[in-house]
């Protein structure tokens, strides 16, 4: 595996991280620290910025006294860990089935033309990666395309157009559906569950 | 049509507040320790009485699974494991729960650890939903705050904590040996079985794995009686179930709704029915991207539930419905399944790892009519050469989409090859 | 001890056995390719599917545990076809390069896709190919051809105890790598190419030499060092191509050291393939007969007093005790085989085994290592510590420099006198050792080639009487040789006879012009400017330090070229195969100490092997008794004196060059520049 470029040479915990990753550690049975790796390399990789350069998985290896190859394994076998640098919006836009049953398509061209990049690229500016993922898990709101930590739910052209100039702008629109529905309900109001509490 | 006073999932939609207040306005948190108090076997056996079967697709006895957990602690502790990986393409029932009823799911999860002995609950939440795990962990808190979960919980004496484990993406993770692999630090790849959970768990401890929904339903069943529970649905099928009506509907929503209850109804009660209408409908997957295809011949009048939808080749599985009308690229709707499955392969055993790349280039190639109509049967065959081989069920979930698209859609994939060939010429 | 039924065969078989393994006591065989008995169960590739009664699915035999009543069945039309599709699944991303694979003729998936694959491939779609990569200098990768069964990762983790290898990435994209471009760190990686069953890893010195089917293979026992492991020499034109391991439970298992199996090139080079006489200074080809009668006439004319002769380190048992026999003849008592100095009191054959047995480790429960690194000494040795250590409840102490053994150890100190202090009771470690059953003392040449190594040796004596290492039915007091000659010649009684010298005496004799003769039988591991102006006679095979100083050389046979007896570590006489014959005008040794004798006009009594053998067995019974392990009786061993307070040191700096052979080996070089960085000295032992 060829390491990236812009690969840091050495990389450690800031103090906050630090109170964190052993708050995670805690969680887990008394020589069972091993199951911490996970959320370790997910701070370790919000810490650098999104991505997991290997020093960020030599650290972790280390922290928790594990054999780097192990690590390794980990950080390459789930997608939410980026082993090369992404912007600081990742838009990951779902294109399974049900999404795209309603429009991924239009969503993701919409995306490229928006911010004139193309699947798997970022902006030359840094600001933005796209990314074509797997079911976020949300298919009643489809399409949908999580930005960092959030969702942005019943998405069209227009609608995802609006939310990525939001984001140019420095604003943080409002995650959730976009066409003004409630959460998961139907269209309009729900069918059931019309009366309080 | 269910009745709001029989829904469990009372704020299902988010209308109201998540938080420990809302949640004891709703019921949850009355009397738990009343129900502790009855005893483990009791609730075993209500839950069994029940009928409930596990939501999270396979659809086994959750009373039957806890009751295989060994009935003595001895030198190893239990765990209770909870499958939040919700990524069953079609599937999106357990975020509501995580982020709108996540009490119900933490009540859920003292009685069932009190159940089979454990201590510790692990909620594994995939880790995309990070709003939803941010709100089960406000949830976690508020409980223990109260002195409902942490050391004496809910005044029972028994002592029991729980935990969130955020999965890093993958779908694999949803098998629930995969999960312990990846709860323990490892990549999610399934093991072998023998030996089961309840044996050698996590940590190498009994352990029991159950779904999200699963767990959030039981407070309410012990609560309401297994006879409540029980009278909805059919007999082996009972229950109230949260259905995800997605794809080419008018609304697609998620909705509580009795188990049985026939898909066409659910379909136009609840999600506006289907775009163009009943008659525009080309073919539902009625349980999550892993079950076959049904035709519109079959959805005029089956009933969602286990036993129907086996009956008619399919499954319930996660009851995810994702509908399909008639402008639908059929062939290209289960490519996209099998790209799926193919980027989902853990990679650990052959016939998966090797086949589902297989299965996607052909099925690409299916799409196109880039083919030869002999190798829709020989499609057929590699989809049986994976089915059943291999080490978990990714294998067959990648082999059964093509199969049902096979057995109902061969005149279009056919049409395909023969429009293409004619191009050629 | 349940029973089932397989194939309509019933057998009652312990509990915990796998359906495989029942199966195979049957005698039906199941194809696999993931599973390995030495290593633990994936059960990933699916090739050994079965069908049991009641079971849903086919289920995977070699991960499948027996149970009572269960029934099997092998080979029902089912099986074969789920195997079949297996197979053609393991098939598709497999290249088509059998021509120009090494593991062509030998391979598994080869041999697996003749019987169960179809006749043409039905996949249409494009084949994987995998970026090159790097696995040091002996393993040759090539992923594009890897199936994914994941011994090599096994192997590594479990027994080598190097966690360098993983699967990186998922799916169809899953990769064995090491991430990092490393080569694999350990000296047992060669295991990896027997290993793979498919031509993924395969031996980067064999590169394209040749073919399975044009080679001559020889069951033979390794010499490079004490172990004696079992080998397979595979040779073709009169050179030995490729080195093996053979399984041998009680001794390397189915292991080899990679010095073992790959410093072989370097029997090829630097040889002595003809007599040699050093005239004005240099050295010129000659006639045996010249040679001998020169040497002839040297022993003849020396006196007995000046005369000495050491055996060096990969001499045979047959050339020892001819040359102990001509020797004694010739009335010289100056006679060593322990070029390093270490003091091994040759009286008492229990104090100079490793009397446990290398198979006995895995009974033991406690160990303590006193100035070795068997890792590094005998990397076979060390794989049964560690998996030994691997089952738990094992505590090693170590006292000697600080190592990575591959397996958790209590570092104790680095003096020699916490022996004492051991054996005294004052120290904690003495109380598990004396708690254990069977508790393991394993003492290195580095601590007894010291000054002191005589007291060290008793020193360990008394530690084992008082920690119970020594007990009805178990012997735990275990010496670690590193010269596959030195038991042997021990056996021989191939020391100072009577008022004899030893090394450190022949050397200082030498030096001050007392000894004027030096018969050097293959001993190249001594200090030659110590030997002053003696005249040297060197027999042996290879150009190294004692060719360099010889006054007359006479070219002999390496342990592959010759049926010769060896004593390992253990004490088990065992005869290696010739292989191949020795170069140009070189001889099998004892013959050549025989035609010396002859030269002289001594008559030897034997003329060939039988013969010799039997004089084995006269000088020592052990030798009557080939491949078993004989049990030595305890005895007083070690010499009084006090043990020094001074860091212990192990024998072995570096592991790839200890011989001749391994010096000459172009691998070997390769070898120290990789893994030791070119740091290390590039002579093997310390002096």
């Amino acid at each position: 595996m060829s390491l990236h470029r812009e690969e840091p040479k050495s990389f450690s915990f800031d103090a906050e991280t630090l109170v964190k990753a052993k708050q995670v550690i805690a969680k887990y049975p008394e020589g069972r620290s091993r199951s911490a790796v996970m959320p370790l390399l997910d701070l370790a990789q919000r810490q650098v910025g999104g991505w997991l350069p290997r020093a960020a998985m030599d650290y972790v290896a280390q922290f928790l006294g594990l054999d780097p190859i192990k690590v390794y394994e980990v950080a390459h076998f789930y997608t939410m860990y980026n082993t090369k640098p992404v912007g600081r919006h990742h838009v990951q836009v779902c294109t399974n089935l049900p999404c795209w049953l309603r429009g991924s398509d239009q969503v993701v061209s919409a995306c490229k033309k928006t911010l004139g990049i193309g699947v798997g690229e970022t902006t030359p500016d840094g600001q933005f990666t796209l990314s074509e993922v797997e079911c976020a898990g949300a298919c009643v709101n489809a399409p949908v395309a999580a930005i960092n930590d959030d969702y942005f739910e019943d998405l069209d052209e227009e609608s995802v157009t609006r939310v990525l100039e939001a984001i140019k702008r420095g604003e943080t629109p409002k995650h959730g559906p976009q066409n003004g529905r409630m959460n998961s309900a139907p269209l309009g109001g729900p069918t059931t569950l019309k009366g309080e509490g | 049509m269910l009745a709001d006073k029989d829904r469990i999932f009372t704020n299902l939609y988010g209308q109201h507040d998540f938080g420990l207040k809302g949640a004891k306005s709703r019921g949850d948190w009355d009397g738990t320790k009343d129900i502790l108090a009855k005893g483990r076997e009791w609730i075993i056996n209500e839950v069994k009485t029940s009928g409930l079967r596990g939501r999270g697709g396979a659809g086994f006895s959750t009373g039957v699974k806890w009751s295989f957990m060994p009935k003595e602690v001895g030198a190893r502790p239990h765990f209770l494991v909870v499958n939040a990986d919700e990524g069953e393409p079609g599937t999106c029932k357990d975020r509501e729960i995580l982020r709108h009823d996540p009490h119900k799911l933490v009540e859920g999860c003292l009685i069932a650890g009190f159940a089979v002995q454990a201590h510790a609950a692990y909620i594994y939440v995939r880790g995309e939903f990070f709003r939803e795990a941010e709100n089960l962990q406000a949830a976690i808190d508020q409980a223990r705050e109260a002195g409902l979960i942490g050391k004496n919980a809910c005044g029972s004496g028994w002592d029991f904590e729980v935990y969130v484990h955020r999965g890093m993406g993958a779908y694999v993770c949803g098998e629930e040996s995969a999960l312990i692999e990846s709860l323990e630090g490892k990549k999610g790849q399934p093991r072998l079985k023998p030996p089961f959970p309840a044996g050698v768990g996590l940590y190498g401890c009994p352990t029991t794995v159950n779904n999200v929904e699963s767990i959030a339903v039981v407070a309410t069943i012990l609560r309401r009686g297994a006879t409540w529970f029980s009278s909805f649905g059919r007999p082996n099928n009972t229950g109230t179930k949260l259905f995800c009506i997605s794809g080419h509907v008018n609304k697609p929503c998620n909705v509580e709704e009795s188990m049985s209850i026939p898909l066409r109804e659910l379909i136009e009660k609840h999600a506006g029915g289907v775009r163009g209408g009943w008659d525009n409908l080309l073919g539902i997957i009625p349980g999550g991207s892993s079950v076959p295809v049904l035709t519109k011949d079959v959805c005029d009048n089956v009933l969602m539930d286990f036993d129907a939808l086996r009956e008619v080749r399919s499954g319930l599985g996660t009851a995810a419905v994702i509908v399909m009308d008639k402008s639908t690229d059929i062939v290209k709707a289960i490519a996209r399944l099998s790209y799926f499955y193919k980027h989902e392969s853990c990679g650990q055993c052959t016939p998966c790892r090797e086949g589902t790349g297989w299965m996607w280039r052909m099925m690409e190639r299916m799409v196109s009519g880039e083919a030869e109509i002999e190798e829709i049967d020989m499609l057929d065959e590699v989809t049986r050469q994976v089915e059943g081989h291999t080490i978990c069920a990714l294998g067959d979930a990648a082999a059964w989409p093509i199969q049902g698209l096979i057995r109902n859609f061969r005149p279009e994939m056919e049409r395909r090859i023969l429009a293409r060939r004619q191009a050629r010429l | 001890m349940p029973k089932l039924t397989i194939d309509g065969q019933e057998i009652e078989v312990p509990a915990n056995t796998t359906v495989l393994q029942a199966a195979e006591m049957l005698g039906i065989e199941i194809p696999r390719f993931c599973y390995h008995e030495r290593l633990s169960i994936a059960g990933n590739c699916r090739m050994c599917l079965v069908e049991v009664e009641k079971a849903p699915k086919p289920v995977a035999s070699c991960a499948m545990p027996v149970g009572e009543g269960m029934v099997v069945r092998t080979s029902t039309p089912n099986v074969l076809k789920a195997r079949r599709g297996v197979m053609e699944l393991i098939l598709i991303n497999h290249p088509l390069d059998c021509p120009i694979c090494d593991q062509g003729g030998e391979c598994d998936l080869q041999d697996q896709a003749v019987a169960f694959g179809r006749d043409h491939g039905r996949y249409a779609e494009k084949k994987h190919a995998v970026r090159r990569k790097n696995f040091g200098p002996l393993i040759k990768a090539e992923m594009t051809r890897c199936i994914h069964c994941t011994r090599c990762i096994r192997f590594t983790t479990e027994v080598a105890g190097v966690p360098d290898l993983g699967g990186i990435g998922r799916g169809e994209h899953m990769e064995i790598d090491t991430y990092v471009d490393k080569a694999i760190g350990t000296e047992l990686s060669g295991c990896l190419i027997d290993l793979c069953p498919v031509g993924a890893l395969t031996s980067a010195p064999y590169a394209f030499r040749a073919r399975p089917w044009e080679l001559k293979k020889t069951e033979t026992i390794d010499a490079l060092d004490a172990v004696g492991s079992h080998i397979r020499a595979d040779s073709k034109g009169g050179e030995v191509l490729r080195v093996m391991p053979r399984n041998n439970d009680d001794i390397n298992e189915e292991w080899l050291g990679d010095k073992s199996r790959f410093a072989i090139d370097g029997l090829m080079r630097q040889r002595l393939d003809r007599p040699y006489i050093r005239e004005n200074g240099k050295l010129r080809e000659a006639t045996w007969d010249e040679a001998l009668s020169l040497v002839s006439a040297k022993l003849k004319n020396t006196d007995a007093k000046a005369m000495a002769a050491i055996a060096g380190d990969l001499a045979d048992c047959e050339s020892v005790a001819a040359l102990k026999d001509l020797m004694t003849d010739l009335k010289v008592s100056n006679l060593d085989c322990r070029q390093d100095f270490a003091q091994i009191d040759p009286s008492c054959r229990a104090g100079y085994l490793f009397n446990a047995g290398i198979a006995g480790i895995e009974q033991a429960d406690a160990l303590l290592i006193i100035g070795s690194n068997p890792r590094r000494e005998a990397p076979v040795i060390n794989a049964r510590i560690r998996k030994r250590s691997l089952r738990g409840g094992f505590p090693v102490g170590v006292i000697g420099p600080k190592m990575d053994l591959t397996y958790k150890t209590e570092h104790l100190g680095e003096s020699a006198a916490l022996i004492e202090a051991i054996a005294s009771g004052a120290h904690p470690f003495a109380a598990k050792l004396k708690a254990a059953k069977n508790p393991l003392l394993i003492l290195g040449m580095g601590a007894l080639s010291r000054h002191d190594g005589g007291a060290i040796l008793a020193s360990a004596r008394k530690l084992a009487e008082a920690c119970g290492v020594v007990k009805e039915g178990w012997n735990g007091f275990s010496v670690l040789h590193t010269a596959a000659a030195r038991a042997g010649a021990l056996d021989l009684g191939f020391v100072p006879a009577q008022g004899g010298r030893d090394v450190k005496g022949i050397l200082e004799g030498a030096e001050k012009g007392d000894i004027q003769l030096v018969y050097l039988l293959g001993a190249d591991e001594i200090d030659m400017s110590r030997l002053g102006r003696a005249f040297v006679i060197y027999q042996g095979h290879h150009g190294d330090a004692g060719a360099h100083r010889a006054d007359v050389i006479l070219p002999g046979a390496a342990y592959t070229e010759k049926n010769a007896t060896y004593v390992n570590t253990e004490g088990r006489v065992q005869h290696t195969r010739l292989a191949v014959f020795p170069p140009g005008q070189a001889r099998e040794d004892w013959k050549i100490v025989r035609a010396v004798a002859g030269a002289i006009g001594i008559h030897m009594p034997y003329d060939n092997l039988p013969q010799i053998r039997a004089r084995l067995c006269d000088m020592n019974a052990v030798f009557a008794r080939a491949d078993l392990r004989q049990p030595a009786a305890w005895g007083a061993f070690g010499s009084a004196g006090t043990v020094a307070d001074e860091p212990l040191k192990t024998a072995i700096a570096n592991y790839y060059m200890t011989d001749p052979i391994g010096r000459a080996s172009p691998t070997m070089a390769v070898c120290v520049e990789t893994f030791l960085s070119g740091a290390e000295p590039r002579t093997g032992t310390h002096g």
